[in-house]
């Protein structure tokens, strides 16, 4: 009984990191119509910047690295915006294949500058210890998760900037009818959407290896939570990562880890046969 | 659906010359594959390129059903695993004659599991290479297009179909053989496998399979069938409003490259000599959709000649600069990608339309 | 119009570069060279350079090109020197496979070192029987196999998973839990554990499985803990490992509390891992680092001199780095690259290596070998706490174990 009760907060810890690897996408994907494979590598440059900041800050890189992993991650995805995937607005499938084939570069890039190795991120000492079944570390991380989906909440319903971001999503040509620069509301789109594949590499460093092949192991996943939870929804990204981390939680207690996958991956499929188009849509006349 | 198939056909082929060269070219590529390359190819070399051409069968089905109809699949490698598993768990009971498979024995099964009792007549065998990847695709393809699942949607689903496929194959070590897959073939209908006799005659089949394959796609791109699923591609929603179902357009199609890739993966077993699930997985299942858009996804000669040239650098560079690959096969990748989306071919036919305004002019 | 065809000849000239590479190929292979004859004597180097597998297999590739570049440095072998033809398996077994069968058709190599994976090595294994060449393979593996045609370098299961059974029965720890990646390796070690345990009166308490590459373990962590085991047998793989021991951590296990026995870590996992997150657990190998024989002292030296001072040596870049050692002596008793002839003269070869004195057992084509188990310390490095005593005779079925009979049959 202690175990199942248990499962509970690792769910919900799992929803957490799920969730924090999908947010960016939802917006990249959702608002802009670009997948983007290379997303799991700035999750990695997230947490090679963590790395790299341990020998400046010590043990506390963590804290110090969220910010600049931010930054970090947000610039490679401007470049990535400004110098390829602009050209690309409206071929989604384009997109997946081209920043497949960044995605390709960069592991190998993280492989020439840093080794092919897994690093080691030290985490910093008061998070080691836990609330019953759940560690700091994980909790750390779910403040992460839930810090994000304030901060992006806010953004986009309580700025300027977050409303022109919203009305592009819903309609592009209006909104650039309407005054709004189509082109500048892209750009930082793409950098905070890259920017929290950044943070969420920076908490990814406490509980997972820091290597070159990092971002593979969470890509999938990430995707799985957009489609789920619906484009550009962020309540459908909240709710999708918090269900598929509950599912996954108790499915893997009940059965093992490979079957909860499989388990996963069917109730997606079965789930997009009553909303093929993820849990919250953005309702428009317009043809395909 | 099919009512609307034997609807009158529509006068729509191309001048009679253009057809002609085109047969002429169809023509000279299978001697060059099915003579030549025999004579000239040292046998290693022989194997690699029916290898690729295995990979080139599973490219026409991709560019079948992406680059004519709009589907792209990031989980063909499903359906060529389905095949492959079929061709390798008939060798492997034909291999071990009345006793287990070898990985059977040690990973602790005692009794041939039921799933693979089936696959000890090599004529149920050969049919389940093509009905297994015919039903998986027609029930996937019937439940996500009629609740018009599509485009970003559809990709990921497929790949995250080839992810759990590969989890699902893993997991069950004693049917399937795990991480190791199908291996350690002897037999192939009563010929030594890895004899060089044996191996021509695969690469020929191999071969003369793909240019059947390529023949029938093509006429199926022809029809009115094609000119369907052409318009689906680029106007789903208008087709529909036509009065036409898009959703079994798009099974039907899809089915048709599964079992293409179904196919592919059956030829590839006795060619290669192992079936495992690495080769059917994320990542494989992409690089052919690369190859295909190398070549040039909107010709069905440019999925195939992108999955040979792919195929080709794969190992060259792998042989010669290994460290390099990756930053290649991305670059190359993402040139291709902005500067000539149509591909090779999509290039050569830019060059030859500039040549003949130079020969006009 | 222009602009297009600007382009189209851009991507044209990338494509025909690519393409007259690779065209050229076939043509310029001057395979002529046959593995005895001329000044050289050509071997194979085959291992991942790319891929998930690349950051193992490389060092052990560069511990075999030490041991060749040391044994032409001595003088060769039957007065000629050793040329390594190097290739990548980049991680995928087909790979594997189609280079295997290059080295030994095209570049007719005298010998094959190579692989890591049991999938690599199932995969090439059918290419060296049908070919009649030899592979020398150097890493711990699941035992339940003898090729003709491989040699077998590194432990197999009673020269590692028995012996850290017997080190976790002494400590008195007698409530197992199994962890591991979904593969073979670890199914096989976990039936041989589970009959161990079953014949000396050891509990397990769960055996769970993840695929390779999770990295998601809250869930298999409570399970852990609420089992309440003494001993944690690890079998996982790679990645996995980092994503364990740092979970595991976070849940408050501590090596004192709950020691986690791995078989798959060695000196280089635990940097990444982190030292914090795994220090004090104990790992069962036939070689650490800190091997206290001349030979090893030697070795660690070179290799540090060749690559780096902060590159550490681990037990399969050791069996890699003996494999062309033993191989080496072989061909000299036998006098000629022959395989079969090298073959017979190999079993009985006994040499003095980092690890203590290795011996070629001619009947399965294993090692006698040295079981070791050590415990990791602070600085990264594993110290040995426990050993067999001498070295152990190689038993891949074990035969001679009453309590396994049930296991090869």
């Amino acid at each position: 009984m202690e175990g199942f009760l248990n499962q509970l907060p690792i769910g919900l810890s799992i929803g957490a990191v799920l969730l924090l690897i999908a947010l960016g996408l939802t917006f990249t994907f959702g608002q802009m119509g670009v997948i983007n494979m290379a997303h799991g590598e700035f999750i990695m440059a997230g947490a090679y910047t963590a790395f790299l900041l341990q020998d400046w800050a010590g043990r506390s890189a963590v804290l110090v690295a969220l910010p600049v992993a931010f930054v970090v991650a947000g610039l490679m995805g401007l470049l990535l915006e400004r110098s390829v995937v602009r050209f690309f607005y409206g071929r989604p499938l384009d997109t997946l294949l081209l920043t497949w084939g960044v995605s390709l570069v960069l592991q190998q890039l993280a492989r020439d500058l840093f080794g092919a190795p897994n690093v080691q991120v030290l985490s910093p000492e008061w998070l080691q210890g836990a609330v019953g079944p759940l560690p700091y570390n994980r909790l750390f991380i779910m403040v992460l998760a839930v810090g994000s989906v304030v901060a992006i909440w806010a953004y986009m319903n309580r700025s300027a900037q977050g409303r022109r971001m919203q009305a592009v999503m819903q309609n592009r040509q209006l909104a650039a009818t309407s005054g709004i620069n189509t082109g500048r509301v892209d750009q930082r789109t793409f950098f905070i959407g890259s920017g929290l594949a950044g943070i969420a590499g920076v908490g990814l460093t406490l509980i997972g290896p820091v290597g070159p092949t990092l971002g593979t192991y969470y890509i999938v996943d990430a995707f799985l939570v957009v489609v789920a939870g619906g484009l550009g929804q962020l309540r459908g990204a909240v709710i999708a990562a918090v269900a598929l981390g509950l599912l996954n939680s108790y499915a893997e207690f009940w059965t093992n880890a490979s079957l909860a996958k499989v388990i996963v991956f069917a109730v997606i499929i079965a789930f997009l046969q009553f909303r093929p188009q993820g849990l919250f849509v953005l309702r428009s006349r317009a043809l395909t | 659906m099919t009512a609307v198939l034997e609807k009158k056909p529509v006068q729509v082929a191309p001048k009679e010359p253009r057809r002609w060269k085109g047969a002429a070219l169809f023509a000279a590529v299978a001697v060059v594959a099915l003579v030549v390359m025999p004579l000239v190819l040292e046998p290693f070399r022989l194997g690699l390129l029916a290898k690729y051409l295995c990979y080139a069968i599973v490219a026409l089905g991709i560019g079948l059903a992406w680059g004519q109809g709009g589907m792209l699949t990031l989980g063909q490698g499903v359906f060529f695993g389905l095949g492959g598993y079929a061709m390798g768990m008939y060798l492997k009971l034909n291999d071990a004659g009345g006793d287990l498979p070898d990985f059977m024995v040690w990973s602790g099964v005692e009794q041939l599991p039921a799933l693979w009792a089936p696959f000890r007549n090599p004529v149920l065998a050969l049919a389940m290479v093509v009905l297994v990847p015919l039903v998986v695709a027609a029930l996937l393809g019937t439940l996500v297009f009629r609740q018009r699942v599509r485009g970003a949607y559809f990709a990921i689903l497929t790949q995250a179909l080839a992810a759990a496929m590969v989890i699902l194959l893993v997991g069950q070590q004693g049917l399937t053989g795990g991480t190791n897959g199908l291996t350690n073939f002897f037999d192939f209908f009563g010929n030594d496998i890895s004899a060089e006799s044996t191996q021509r005659g695969l690469y020929l089949t191999v071969a003369i399979v793909l240019g059947v394959l390529y023949l029938a796609a093509w006429q199926l791109v022809r029809s009115r069938f094609g000119r369907l699923l052409l318009a689906v591609r680029d106007g789903e929603d208008r087709v529909r409003f036509l009065g036409y179902n898009p959703a079994t357009v798009k099974t039907i199609t899809f089915t048709i490259s599964a079992v293409m890739a179904g196919i592919a993966g059956a030829l590839f077993v006795p060619v290669v000599g192992i079936i495992s699930p690495a080769l059917l997985g994320v990542v494989p299942s992409l690089e052919l959709v690369v190859a295909v858009a190398v070549g040039g996804r909107f010709a069905l000669a440019g999925a195939v000649l992108g999955a040979v040239v792919m195929g080709y650098a794969k190992t060259y560079f792998s042989e010669e600069l290994p460290d390099a690959w990756l930053y290649l096969q991305g670059a190359l990748f993402i040139l291709v990608m902005t500067l000539a989306p149509k591909g090779i071919v999509g290039v050569a036919g830019a060059l030859r339309d500039r040549f003949r305004k130079e020969a006009a002019a | 119009m222009r602009n297009l065809t600007w382009r189209a000849g851009a991507v044209a000239a990338v494509l025909v570069t690519a393409l007259a590479a690779c065209g050229g190929d076939p043509a310029t292979t001057e395979g002529t060279t046959s593995g005895g004859g001329g000044n050289t004597i050509k071997v194979g180097l085959l291992h991942s350079l790319s891929g998930t597998m690349a950051i193992s297999e490389v060092t052990v590739r560069d511990a075999e090109l030490l041991a060749i570049e040391e044994i032409n440095k001595a003088g060769g072998v039957l007065g000629k020197q050793l040329e390594p033809v190097v290739e990548d398996g980049a991680s995928d077994w087909p790979t594997f496979a189609e280079k295997a069968d290059k080295l030994i058709s095209q570049d007719k190599v005298a010998t094959v070192f190579g692989g890591w994976t049991s999938a690599s090595r199932k995969a090439m294994l059918p290419v060296f029987e049908k070919r009649k060449a030899l592979l020398w393979y150097p890493v711990q593996y699941e035992g339940l196999e003898s090729s003709p045609y491989i040699f077998y370098t590194g432990a197999t299961t009673n020269q590692q998973i028995i012996p850290g059974l017997d080190y976790l029965k002494e400590q008195g720890k007698t409530k197992l839990f199994l962890v591991g990646s979904d593969y073979v390796f670890p199914r096989t070690a976990n039936k041989i554990i589970k009959a161990y345990a079953a014949a000396n009166g050891m509990e397990i308490l769960g055996e769970e499985y993840t695929p390779l590459g999770h990295t998601e373990y809250g869930t298999l962590t409570n399970k852990v803990v609420q089992a309440k085991p003494d001993a944690v047998f690890n079998t996982l793989n790679g990645d996995s490992n980092v994503a364990f021991f740092k979970q595991l951590k976070g849940a408050g296990v501590t090596a004192e509390s709950m020691p986690v026995l791995s078989v798959s870590v060695a000196e280089e996992e635990v940097t990444g891992i982190g030292v914090d997150n795994i220090v004090g657990h104990p790992v069962a190998w036939n070689y650490y680092q800190t091997t206290d024989t001349p030979a090893n002292t030697k070795f660690v030296e070179a290799f540090k001199a060749k690559y780096g001072a902060n590159k550490v040596t681990s037990d399969p870049m050791e069996a890699g780095y003996n494999a062309v050692y033993l191989w080496a002596e072989a061909v000299k008793k036998a006098g000629s690259t022959d395989v079969e002839a090298v073959k017979k003269a190999a079993g009985g070869i006994a040499l003095e290596r980092p690890e203590g004195l290795v011996t070629i057992d001619g009947e399965t084509q294993h090692m006698y070998k040295t079981a070791r188990i050590g415990i990791i310390q602070p600085d990264g490095l594993i110290k040995e706490v426990w050993n067999s005593g001498e070295p152990i005779k190689p038993d891949p079925y074990l035969k001679t174990y009453p309590w396994a009979g049930g296991l090869a049959s």
